[in-house]
């Protein structure tokens, strides 16, 4: 099955590109572990996802590109061109001229209703490419007015038209500190609506990944290109391929179906993050061998101490000791910066994968008390090897991880919101205060019933 | 004088990138047409009046890789001040990469018209589209406003409707004037109000010439504050100058050319006071050095809007982000750097410094002093080899030094244009809404008040047709307003930040 991306903005176009990248030179990586079948097997898969064939054999991606103005999909387009291994559809773009000016009004009010049926067309074109839909996959940030707002729209364009069709929504987590002063309302204005109408928001921290790009990778002078490689590298290491079941050479063929059922219990929680292991630069990569056993030792610390790299990982904190009734859990959880989880994923490629160890992840005490172990975790494995790593592994989780900054952000919005700082911009585009309102009291909800697992 | 110019940010929205050899684009009416065969629909004509070969071909090269069309600017130069201002804005335009486009001119005193006309610019203008009054304006607000503006409403419009028409699509209109004069500060204010009615939808960012304390032009308090009120009600973004800032600068500047250090040598088209690739010296024509400052500043607003980077910024952006109170639109802007070294052996400026240099007053384009005042916003639109983590960098290390309003801790909006000003490797233009600014509006309030006490040469304005003492208190109590809301910001700054208790829900 395939899956159809639309990339939005800025940033989800320039993201977009680098994810198609990743998978395309993955999945023609030269493999030494895998058998030539069983690779074969994995690069018609990644194909079938992610990309159609054109007629002199050039793939092109299953993407629509969508901005409201023309530079960065211009772009996008010419290095996709450029490098040869792939490209974008011809008639796969839609923009405009002016821009949405970082305003969430303008992008979901304006430009998503006037261009409706332009963009809900060349959607249309690609799914009819696909012999059989899993879903869509949206990229976007939440700091801007196009990716933001107009994202929004898109997203809720998409229940409509496709309701039996699933949603994932990409979503970049502005830095802290301001990229875009309005950042914080156009967040939670996009945080609720998306909310309604995704089946899953799958959450990327800019703060996070550039940490990984200075740490890990080594990166003296980090630019946006560094940020979304790593970025690529990430969810490239959850979207390829996986057999479907213990040793069987059938890969998986609802990606995204797979990955809700496994993470999305309950509608409530929906915020998925990644952490992915080893990740460094090519350079480390060429002197440093791995167990799983210490890969995966490092990936559930990183996940109960809500680390987000393999490096300062805070190992005092501890799963809390069993028996204890769940209000002083609670309590001795917050104390303890214990991140609780609701599901967790692991996905892992390489060398030897069925040796190894996770019992760890299957501790009790890692997960709320409403899912048993055997539900809440789930193990994908995959001889074939991801990127140049021998062996890697990806956590997608859903736990408590964006509590906090998600309660910053709401907090932020807040305050800015009570001294009606910049709400005439807003106003000003059919954005109302019972809308900021509206959107306040779901994400509190939200916070509020992550807080209390 | 008022001269209205589509800008140089339109670009050709073209099957192919280079036109055939021999192929010649016209000027003026003789559009041609292209479409663009990528897009799901047909973009539209391609529309440039370029006039001749040359100029078109240095434009397109450096273009290769551009191929949609983009928005439009419309600059209206408004007065002496304001057309000799425009002038070099082009002239430098021209130099990063513009084509020339279709103007109109709207001249009230033939002289400076005419000085344009006859000199380099001369392919730039269209002669047949010159408004002239000889008589000029007299210094006199009412005379440039009433008499002037109903004057020459309709024509004005009529070249700004036909200008507005061979834009694609439409951003905004630059009004470059003076505050002080008669003509930039009347007829420049009363366009306002007519491209707000007109163009509702295009942003109006104004940058704005304010007097001095030793102005030489004795109502210059008058035509300021009754130009002030226009401002505030009619402008998107303001964008306020003062000539002592620009002359600091340039002495400073001096100062290191004529310092004599072994081995400093500045790469004469680096300089922010000069113009195409020519090294004036600024005594001989002082205002020229000055006038290039502020095209800078303008050329470095736009940048973002005309080039590729990896974190853009549309002129769009810069007023949802920097306006948080309709009222409170005044941006104080600092330039960086003034001058690039050519000498190898100089180790190239750090990054850091320039983003240092940003926040120092010798670098402000007004006198004010925002370190000591509240920041509501903050804008860094970075050109050149810079990136995102240099950004986030010095963006944490100035932070501490800098007070922010309690509901804008983190106001900052950043911008990151691959492509640097001519002779630069980096660059960075800051604006800020600070309420630093208050104190240029309290100084202008005062030396109206002292005049208006005793009723000097209220005479001349008052014998105008429209005019009447109310124009005058009504003035005087919108720039009061507008001081009151900085006051009641400063009120706030020694407050200790505290969250707000938040909405409760049941769980």
């Amino acid at each position: 099955m395939s899956i159809v991306t639309v990339q939005l903005g800025q940033c989800g176009n320039q993201i977009g590109f680098e994810v198609f990248d990743a998978l395309f030179i993955d999945s023609h990586c030269p493999q030494r572990l895998s058998s030539k079948r069983e690779n074969e097997a994995y690069q018609a898969s990644c194909k079938e996802r992610f990309f159609s064939e054109e007629e002199n054999g050039v793939p092109i991606a299953r993407a629509v590109l969508v901005d409201m103005e023309p530079k960065v999909i211009n772009q996008t387009l010419s290095k996709a061109a450029q490098s040869g291994r792939w490209k974008y559809g011809q008639h796969s773009s839609f923009c405009q001229k002016q821009g949405s000016g970082n305003n969430w009004a303008y992008g979901y009010s304006v430009h998503g209703p006037r261009h409706e049926e332009s963009i809900r067309n060349l959607i249309q074109k690609e799914v009819e490419k696909c012999d059989s839909l899993s879903g869509f996959f949206i990229i976007m940030s939440m700091a801007g007015g196009t990716g933001s707002g107009l994202g929004a729209f898109v997203t809720q364009n998409l229940q409509d038209q496709y309701s039996n069709s699933l949603k994932m929504n990409q979503i970049i987590w502005p830095y802290g500190t301001g990229e875009v002063i309005v950042q914080n309302y156009n967040s939670i204005l996009t945080l609720s609506h998306l909310y309604r109408s995704s089946d899953a928001l799958l959450v990327h921290e800019n703060d996070a990944v550039h940490k990984i790009c200075a740490k890990l990778m080594n990166i003296k002078q980090i630019s946006f290109s560094d940020i979304n490689q790593v970025l690529a590298h990430q969810l490239g290491s959850v979207f390829q391929p996986t057999y479907s079941a213990e040793g069987s050479f059938h890969y998986r063929r609802n990606p995204l179906g797979d990955l809700m059922e496994n993470l999305v219990p309950h509608p409530e929680f929906k915020m998925l993050g990644v952490r992915n292991i080893p990740q460094m630069s090519e350079n480390s990569l060429a002197y440093s061998t791995f167990t799983w056993a210490g890969l995966l030792k490092h990936l559930r610390q990183m996940l109960i101490s809500n680390a987000k790299m393999e490096e300062g990982i805070d190992w005092q904190i501890r799963p809390p000791l069993p028996g204890l009734p769940s209000l002083s859990k609670m309590s001795l959880n917050k104390e303890l910066h214990f991140n609780t989880s609701i599901a967790n994923l692991l996905i892992l490629r390489g060398k030897d994968v069925h040796s190894a160890d996770l019992e760890g992840f299957k501790d009790p005490a890692l997960y709320t008390s409403w899912l048993e172990p055997v539900n809440a975790f789930n193990v994908w494995r995959t001889q074939r090897a991801f990127s140049k790593y021998e062996k890697s592994a990806a956590l997608v989780s859903n736990s408590q991880f964006l509590v906090k900054p998600l309660d910053m952000i709401v907090g932020k919005a807040w305050n800015m919101f009570a001294s009606k700082a910049y709400v005439h911009q807003y106003t000003k585009f059919g954005i109302e205060e019972e809308d900021f309102l509206d959107s306040f009291a779901l994400l509190e909800q939200v916070v509020a019933s992550y807080c209390t697992l | 004088m008022v001269t209205v110019r589509r800008s140089a940010l339109a670009q050709p929205c073209d099957g192919k990138l280079f036109p055939e050899p021999g192929e010649v684009l016209s000027y003026g009416s003789d559009l041609r047409q292209r479409r663009d065969l990528r897009s799901p629909r047909p973009l539209g004509e391609l529309r440039s009046c370029a006039r001749g070969i040359q100029r078109r071909r240095g434009f397109l090269s450096a273009l290769s890789g551009q191929r949609c069309s983009m928005t439009q600017s419309v600059i209206v130069q408004v007065g002496q001040c304001g057309n000799q201002i425009g002038c070099c804005f082009w002239d430098l335009a021209l130099r990063e990469h513009a084509a020339v486009n279709q103007a109109v001119l709207i001249d009230m005193e033939e002289g400076v018209v005419n000085e344009i006309l006859q000199g380099p610019l001369r392919d730039v203008f269209d002669s047949k589209q010159l408004i002239t009054d000889i008589s000029g304006s007299g210094n006199n607000w009412a005379v440039g406003h009433k008499v002037f503006g109903s004057r020459y409403q309709e024509e004005i419009l009529e070249k700004l409707r036909k200008s507005a028409e061979h834009c694609d699509c439409l951003q905004c209109f630059f009004v470059i004037h003076s505050m002080g004069g008669g003509t930039g500060s009347g007829l420049g204010t009363y366009l306002l109000k007519v491209l707000e009615d007109e163009f509702p939808e295009v942003y109006r960012f104004v940058t704005s010439v304010y007097p001095s304390g030793e102005d030489d032009v004795i109502t210059s308090p008058y035509n300021s504050i009754l130009a002030m009120k226009e401002l505030n009600e009619h402008a998107d973004c303001v964008l306020p100058i003062d000539n002592q800032s620009l002359f600091d600068i340039i002495s400073k500047i001096d100062l290191v050319v004529n310092s004599g250090k072994l081995g400093t040598t500045i790469k004469p088209k680096s300089l922010v006071t000069s113009s195409a690739g020519t090294f004036k010296k600024w005594q001989e024509k002082p205002f020229d050095a000055m006038n290039n400052i502020v095209a800078n500043l303008l050329l470095s607003l736009t940048s973002s809007a005309r080039f590729e980077g990896s974190l853009n910024m549309d002129l769009n952006e810069i007023s949802m982000n920097l306006v948080p109170f309709p009222q409170l639109h005044y941006l104080v802007s600092s330039l960086t750097p003034l001058y690039t070294l050519a000498d190898v052996n100089v180790p190239p400026r750090r990054l850091d410094q320039m983003f240092s240099d940003a926040f120092s007053k010798d670098h402000q384009l007004i006198r004010a002093d925002p370190k000591h005042s509240l920041y509501l916003a903050c804008a860094l639109m970075v050109r050149g080899n810079v990136q995102i983590s240099d950004l986030r960098r010095n963006i944490e290390r100035l932070k501490p030094s800098l007070r922010f309003v309690s509901w804008n801790q983190e106001g900052w909006k950043t911008s990151l244009c691959s492509v640097p000003p001519v002779g630069h490797s980096h660059s960075l233009l800051a604006l800020a809404n600070n309420t630093c600014v208050k104190p240029t509006f309290v100084e202008l309030r005062e030396r109206f008040l002292r005049l208006y006490k005793k009723k000097a040469h209220l005479h001349h304005y008052l014998q105008i047709e429209g005019m009447e003492e109310s124009c005058f208190t009504e003035a005087e109590s919108s720039l009061s307003a507008l001081i009151r809301e900085y006051n009641q910001l400063d009120a706030t700054k020694s407050r200790p930040v505290e969250d707000l208790p938040r909405l409760s829900v049941a769980v």
